[in-house]
């Protein structure tokens, strides 16, 4: 007979919790101050124009407030938070030269797996810094860069465009947190695609966070010229301790004219982590940016990935999950500004809580003046799968051209008990009958998650039947 | 040698937000019988329906529901119908995402000699879509999301002829059933009645329902309780009369209890 246990768990998490140890790991004082600025810096042997970037974002980041409108982050401070973590290795171009804990942690996260079979590039950061980076010969061939961000900096070639982007679409001053990390950041991937280059396979970075009480800043900067096409793919996880850990992490891609970038990312960072990262993506005329967004982990997030449509027709579309659980507050959601005739934005959400966890879907909307004949499309879904947890939606919109297509669309619900006595009066139970309504309600969303990731749709639905969810 | 009949209500008191809405109801039904339980609108037909399969949106205060020799009193509707009893609902629920097919197999996972494989299942599927004369492509769509009425019908009848019970207790409550739908449910019944030696439980006040049926037993409902109980010429009666003699009665019932 079938195996047939099956429900809605939270998710197992053991798979992440395993801890490395952090023997000739070098370690920064915690807290933030110039000096601690000026040691990174200087460890990263990078150009005179970033440290005076970076101290004047600490300086923007001292005179900022914390944010008052979103979940508490209270129990995060700053002074206990160490910045800077470097592993016991250099960055390596294959995995037999990664130091072997930190290759088993890969490992049983299925990276190199991943990078065998369907991947076109990986990199992997451990803590502050990047361990391994490397891609297919055949990527480097069609002129694709693909690289750890610092190590591009150090490239004559390239650091001009990077400075000419860097925290261009997210400014030191946009937020406290965004000034946190032009003083502090560290680590990311560089990608560069020339014009009419299409790559068939994605590039995947992976950003682990053993260390204890530390944080996690990387910046990862995307160009993709007129015509090109990318798929990058995006995960994370930390294992889970006492104290605050922070992830804040930053996220800039440019997509060119009738370019296609589509930006996945599996967030799954414990439950002690605060999750304060920022993404924004700037389209140009016809360009396409594809969001897909999947997040389950964190004590606290705030995550709103955004679109700039500033060419004309150009389109976003954003498709997200989260998930949250006991000890969960999820604050996730997106920003569109549709800022050029034609363009259009799609966003479609499914939240789920449970077990007290609190789920928040928030987005903000902003057609200017210049988006005449603009499309805009929200649906945002919420399931509250007990009577503790808490699901809310808090949709803007900020309408200011003409001749414009706006359509909203919000529910939040229970899972109905007459849903559930017509499952089980066909011999479903309980467990399994509230198991296929929460799949359902996922799953159109959740389909669109990268593969590899559908370990982690598996732990959130537990779903051990066979072959019944089709 | 007494039979006992396969389903036995006997005393059934139940109430809904401690409202008492049935009251002493008394129900038998041999196997291979088919009964039909007539009643004007709330009357607790549908109730006594939902109770005998276990819905938990009401409470069993006293009496007992034996099926097939065993108390369901305790189980939950899902070892109900794994017992053998069905209950086709008269206004069948949505469940977004999920595909009727997948649907379809969890309901027959884990019951032995139901449980199919995937060539064996999409054949069965086959024929009974061609029985019922249904599109294959509906197995493709999500459960009931965007079917019209006769379409939930035919979805119900389809479960009724891939899971055989040994009890089908079909809600037909809803006067509103247009005539495709009326044919689809006919079709269903005359298809299990040929397939199995089912019992039947068919509760409506659509006396069309059940012309070509041979029905065994009537059985007639009011205010909570079984009023009558007769054979088939009862619904004959009951087209020609309607309820109104039964409701008079009850009423004059409860004034003389009530004095």
């Amino acid at each position: 007979m079938a195996k047939q246990r099956t429900e809605v768990a939270d998710i197992d998490r053991t798979l992440y919790d395993i801890t490395d140890s952090e023997e000739g790991f070098e370690r920064l004082d915690a807290g933030l101050t110039p000096d601690i600025v000026r040691e990174i810096s200087e460890r990263k042997d990078e150009p005179e124009w970033m440290l005076d970037f970076r101290l004047k974002s600490l300086e923007i980041y001292r005179k900022m407030p914390n944010p008052t409108w979103g979940p508490s982050i209270q129990g995060l401070d700053m002074d206990h938070i160490v910045t800077y973590v470097k592993p016991n290795t250099d960055q390596q171009a294959t995995w037999d030269e990664v130091p072997d804990d930190i290759k088993n942690t890969f490992e049983r996260l299925g990276i190199p797996e991943a990078e065998r079979s369907y991947l076109a590039g990986v990199g992997a950061q451990y803590d502050s810094e990047l361990v391994y980076h490397n891609m297919q010969d055949t990527a480097a061939k069609m002129g694709i860069v693909y690289s750890g961000i610092e190590e591009a900096l150090h490239e004559p070639a390239w650091e001009a465009l990077i400075r000419s982007k860097f925290m261009t679409l997210i400014p030191p001053t946009d937020h406290k947190f965004a000034a946190l990390h032009g003083a502090v950041w560290s680590g990311g991937s560089f990608v560069y695609v020339p014009k009419g280059v299409k790559l068939d396979f994605p590039l995947q970075s992976y950003f682990r966070l053993n260390a204890k009480g530390a944080g996690q800043f990387e910046h990862t900067l995307i160009i993709v010229e007129d015509d090109a096409d990318l798929h990058f793919i995006e995960g994370c996880s930390a294992p889970k301790y006492n104290v605050a850990n922070l992830h804040a992490g930053a996220v800039e891609l440019f997509v060119g004219k009738r370019a296609h970038l589509r930006y996945s990312t599996i967030e799954n960072w414990s439950k002690n982590m605060y999750n304060l990262n920022t993404k924004r993506a700037r389209v140009d005329d016809e360009g396409e940016i594809e969001w897909i967004s999947g997040s389950f982990g964190s004590h606290v997030g705030y995550l709103y990935p955004m679109s700039v449509l500033n060419g004309r027709k150009s389109r976003s579309s954003f498709t997200g999950i989260t998930f949250a659980g006991a000890g969960q507050n999820l604050d996730t959601g997106c920003k569109v500004v549709l800022n050029a005739p034609d363009t259009s934005a799609t966003v479609e959400t499914k939240g789920i809580s449970k077990g007290g966890g609190i789920q928040t879907f928030r987005s903000s909307v902003v057609v200017t003046p210049k988006a005449e004949g603009a499309r805009v499309s929200v649906s945002c879904a919420s399931l509250m799968l007990d009577d503790e947890s808490r699901s809310d939606t808090i949709p803007a919109m900020d309408v200011r051209a003409k001749n414009v297509d706006i359509g909203h669309e919000a529910t939040i619900g229970r899972i109905g008990d007459d849903k559930i006595f017509y499952l089980m009066s066909r011999g479903v139970p309980e467990e399994e009958a509230r198991a296929m309504i929460v799949n359902g309600f996922a799953n159109p969303v959740a389909k669109e998650l990268p593969l590899e990731y559908a370990v982690e749709m598996n732990n959130l639905i537990k779903l051990e039947m066979e072959g019944a969810i089709g | 040698m007494p039979i006992s009949p396969l389903l036995s209500v006997d005393g059934l008191t139940a109430s809904v937000d401690e409202k008492t809405i049935l009251h002493d109801v008394n129900l038998n039904i041999p196997a291979g019988e088919t009964h039909v339980l007539m009643g004007p609108n709330g009357a607790g037909k549908s109730t006594l329906g939902h109770l005998i399969m276990g819905d938990p949106a009401y409470t069993q205060d006293a009496g007992t529901i034996l099926f097939d020799g065993q108390d369901m009193s305790d189980l939950s509707p899902d070892k109900r119908s794994r017992a053998g009893i069905f209950l086709s609902f008269q206004a069948p629920v949505e469940i977004p995402g999920v595909p009727l097919s997948s649907f379809l197999r969890a309901t027959i996972a884990g019951r032995p000699g139901l449980e199919m494989r995937g060539k064996e299942f999409r054949r069965r599927m086959k024929e009974l879509c061609a029985e019922l004369d249904m599109d294959p492509a509906y197995l493709n769509r999500e459960l009931g999301v965007g079917f019209s009425g006769g379409e939930k019908k035919k979805v119900e009848m389809l479960q009724l002829l891939l899971l055989q019970p040994k009890l089908a207790i079909l809600d037909e409550t809803d006067s509103g059933l247009d005539v495709d739908a009326l044919g689809v449910v006919s079709r269903g019944m005359d298809l299990y009645r040929k397939s199995t030696d089912g019992t039947l439980l068919i509760i409506t006040h659509n006396t069309r329902i059940l012309e070509h049926l041979d029905v065994d037993r009537v059985h007639v409902m009011v205010n909570g309780r079984v009023v009558r109980e007769d054979d088939a010429s009862l619904i004959d009666w009951i087209d020609e009369n309607g309820f109104e003699s039964f409701e008079r009665a009850a009423e004059n019932d409860a004034a003389e209890n009530a004095r």
